[in-house]
């Protein structure tokens, strides 16, 4: 017998899954949106940051 | 306003750079010595010396180059480059002296100690729980002070590089402590707390993410440090390395089953492994392009300088490695690729070109800097790119063409319907290609030793600057973000907190990878006839694990025709209830184990392993004379039982008392069995114990059977 039919009496396993997938689709939707609001001074400043040491 | 003055301390980046080149160049040694055990197994030298055989050299090997080269690498890219892009100097100077100093102690510890056979049987975390122990010690002594340096900054905002160090540093953490759970049974050995899916599980989720963590994320850092320095550039988008940044660490998490397709791992848990596998390619892919992106315009400086030569094939090694990677997490390719060289070309193609050739672009960069010099030869270091570039395909190469005439092989059957080739036959066509590869290693080895001579001159030449002084203005206190400043910059801002919100990000991953699985054990099918290892067959597991055997063998059948035709009934889950540790194994240079048991008399495995060819001709498994003089340690019996009991392992209470006489029953038994094939051995020699495991494996099932019919 396969190993999953054990574990499918876990309740609610196979939601698992899909809470990760929804997860990360949400964190990333947020971090991407915000990302494009970000003040190009700012970006500016950011990425000299190594040159200027 | 008001400068402030210190200075940048250049000793301990010159300390880490010195021991980054030394272990570089004794672990890749090792690597190529240990390649070349695999074509002629006579270097295993088993007659004199048990300790450099390949089970136990590998181990060294693999460590050496991840966690000495590699480790040192990001240390010396953390103590250049977190003062400078902080302007400040590093909190603790004695902080850092423990640290380099802990850490080298720790490096010489592991060799030793893995060179003894004390492992812990898990790959990558082999080491023994007292360094184990001395790893978190001297991980968190760095780990303060490099948030001491961010806490006392100049520079409001941290740069990414420095996000990635954090999120290294405190998954590393979390996945060290939780893989390194076990149980001591004395100074130098103990058991995994966790046992047969579970440990799996466990294992490469850590293995899986000490990749992640120790060999990309840190080294994403140390590219988007250095390689704006050296192109002289801006990365090219700093949007994008956000990013990266977020939805790597996300990822990568969870990607951990990817490396047990097929084994008898839940089937939700390998979907989930797949299908975060593949979607990593993207962030992976955004940051290779964001470091190429950023020598656009400025290829003819790529042609003239080696180290931006290094950097570009590095960084273009990391995206065919990433690409690789989720490629092979379908399942249809992972069933050719595990347990196959592929995985072994796919892991040089990370090792040897995205952290070997960023670590020697770093080199060729940094050390000129540190002696305030140029670079004594740039000839010499791009002859050093070329032999390098040409030692990592003639690695690569063979090792792809054996995976694919190992399966092709390994899955033909005759016309009758039998399997067409045996094992030994499939051994003995690829051993040219490990000729090959470490023919590959050996080139790479000779760049190595060109850039030792090179760097070596330009330190002659110049002179050591141990000191950078500098001045800064102090950051306003009460700072407040001009209005409509980025939400993003707020964390930046706020280290811990972009600490807490890594770890959370990170531990999400983890948490709904493993909570499951520790739900299941009380789901976990007891198959009724899988019984405890005896005492003795426990001893001989023992040094199953000592000598290293999982290094070639596995012990997970999966359920493919040619697999079941070859090995035997594919592996249950509820098989491997009492193992700790697992040892299903991810290469097999040797056939598959898991029913080994009972399918030779006890004879043949005595003259096996005393002169493998004498079973096996052509076989190139080393010999193990040693076990045949060695007595069993008697000693260690009690606290094993204890020990097992204590996981819950069902030995019945007080069985300790009696064990050692059950145990010399059974070596009597097979001491005796040995005579009657005209052998004799004293039946408390070690291989008794190896034999009585061995004529174990697997057979549990078997007894089911029998039983049902």
């Amino acid at each position: 017998m396969k190993f999953s039919t054990y574990l499918e009496q876990i309740a609610g396993v196979s939601i698992y899954p899909v809470v990760s997938l929804a997860m990360f689709v949400l964190f990333f939707s947020i971090v991407v949106y915000r990302i494009f609001l970000m003040n190009k001074e700012e970006i500016r400043h950011l990425e000299n940051l190594p040159l200027k040491d | 306003m008001e400068l402030e003055k210190f200075s940048y301390d250049n000793r301990l980046p010159k300390l880490f750079a010195i021991a980054t080149i030394t272990w570089g160049a004794l672990g890749m040694l090792l690597g190529a010595i240990a390649a070349l055990q695999l074509a002629f197994p006579i270097l295993n030298f088993s007659e004199y010396f048990p300790h450099l055989a390949f089970g136990r050299l590998r181990p060294v090997h693999t460590n050496a180059v991840i966690f000495a080269f590699v480790g040192n690498g990001i240390f010396t890219a953390v103590y250049y480059s977190l003062p400078r892009l902080l302007k400040t100097s590093m909190w603790s100077k004695k902080l850092g002296n423990i640290h380099f100093w802990g850490w080298q102690s720790i490096i010489v510890l592991a060799a030793i100690t893995l060179l003894c056979g004390m492992s812990t049987g898990k790959e990558y975390a082999e080491l023994e729980w007292p360094l184990d122990i001395l790893i978190t010690i001297i991980w968190v002594i760095f780990g303060i002070n490099m948030f001491g340096t961010i806490l006392t900054r100049r520079e409001r905002h941290l740069y990414v590089a420095i996000w990635f160090f954090i999120a290294s540093w405190v998954t590393v953490a979390m996945l060290h402590l939780v893989n390194s759970f076990e149980l001591p049974i004395s100074l130098t050995k103990s058991y995994s707390w966790y046992a047969g899916v579970q440990d799996a599980l466990v294992q490469w989720w850590y293995g899986h993410n000490a990749v992640a963590f120790f060999l990309t994320t840190p080294y994403l850092g140390l590219m988007y440090y250095f390689l704006p320095k050296a192109a002289e550039r801006p990365i090219y988008s700093y949007r994008l390395s956000i990013i990266h940044f977020w939805s790597l660490i996300f990822l990568y998490i969870w990607a951990g089953p990817h490396h047990l397709l097929y084994t008898a791992l839940p089937e939700w848990a390998q979907s989930l492994g797949t299908a975060f596998s593949i979607m990593l390619i993207l962030p992976s892919w955004g940051g290779m392009l964001n470091g190429l992106f950023t020598l656009r315009g400025a290829w003819d400086k790529v042609r003239a300088d080696p180290v931006l030569k290094f950097f570009v094939v590095a960084v273009t090694c990391y995206g065919m490695a990433t690409f690789e990677g989720p490629m092979l997490s379908l399942k249809n390719v992972n069933a050719i690729s595990h347990y196959s060289d592929w995985t072994v070309a796919h892991v040089h193609i990370g090792a040897l070109g995205w952290n070997g050739f960023l670590t020697f672009g770093m080199l060729y960069w940094l050390i000129p800097k540190l002696f305030n010099t140029p670079l004594h030869s740039r000839k010499l270091a791009g002859t050093h790119f070329w032999i390098g570039t040409l030692g990592i395909v003639l690695y690569a190469v063979p090792m792809y063409w054996s995976a694919f005439r190992t399966y092709f092989m390994m899955k033909s059957f005759t016309p009758e319907g039998q399997l067409q080739y045996q094992f030994i036959d499939i051994v003995q066509t690829i051993v040219p290609f490990y000729v090959l590869r470490a023919v590959g290693g050996l080139i790479y080895l000779t760049g190595v030793i060109i850039m030792v001579y090179n760097l070596w001159k330009t330190a002659k030449a110049g002179k050591f600057v141990a000191e950078e002084e500098m001045e800064a203005p102090a950051l306003v206190k009460n700072y407040k973000a001009p209005k409509g400043s980025f939400w993003h910059s707020f964390i930046e801002r706020k280290p811990l907190m972009l600490l807490v919100l890594s770890l959370i990000v990170v531990s999400l991953g983890g948490l709904f990878e493993l909570v499951p699985t520790y739900l299941i054990k009380s789901n976990i099918p007891t198959i009724a006839s899988v019984k405890p290892y005896t005492p003795l067959e426990l001893q001989g597991r023992d040094i199953y694990i000592r000598e290293g055997c999982y290094n070639c063998h596995s012990q997970m059948i999966r359920p493919f025709r040619y697999e079941v035709a070859r090995y035997g009934e594919y592996s249950k889950a509820g098989e491997f209830v009492y193992d700790h540790p697992f040892q299903w194994g991810s290469k097999r240079t040797g056939p598959d184990l898991a029913r080994i048991g009972n399918k030779y008399p006890n004879s043949w495995h005595f003259n096996h392993m005393y002169d493998p060819t004498s079973m096996a001709p052509g076989s190139i498994m080393p010999s193990y004379p040693s076990l045949f003089d060695n007595e069993l340690d008697l000693s260690t019996t009690n606290s094993k039982i204890h020990a097992m009991r204590k996981m819950g392992v069902p030995y019945p209470n007080g069985y300790e008392a009696t064990a050692n006489d059950d145990l010399r029953n059974q070596a009597n038994a097979i001491a005796n069995n040995l005579k009657q094939d005209k052998i004799e051995i004293p039946s408390s020699r070690e291989i008794i114990a190896v034999i009585a495991y061995l004529q174990r494996l697997g057979t549990d099932i078997k007894v089911t059977t029998v039983t049902a019919k």
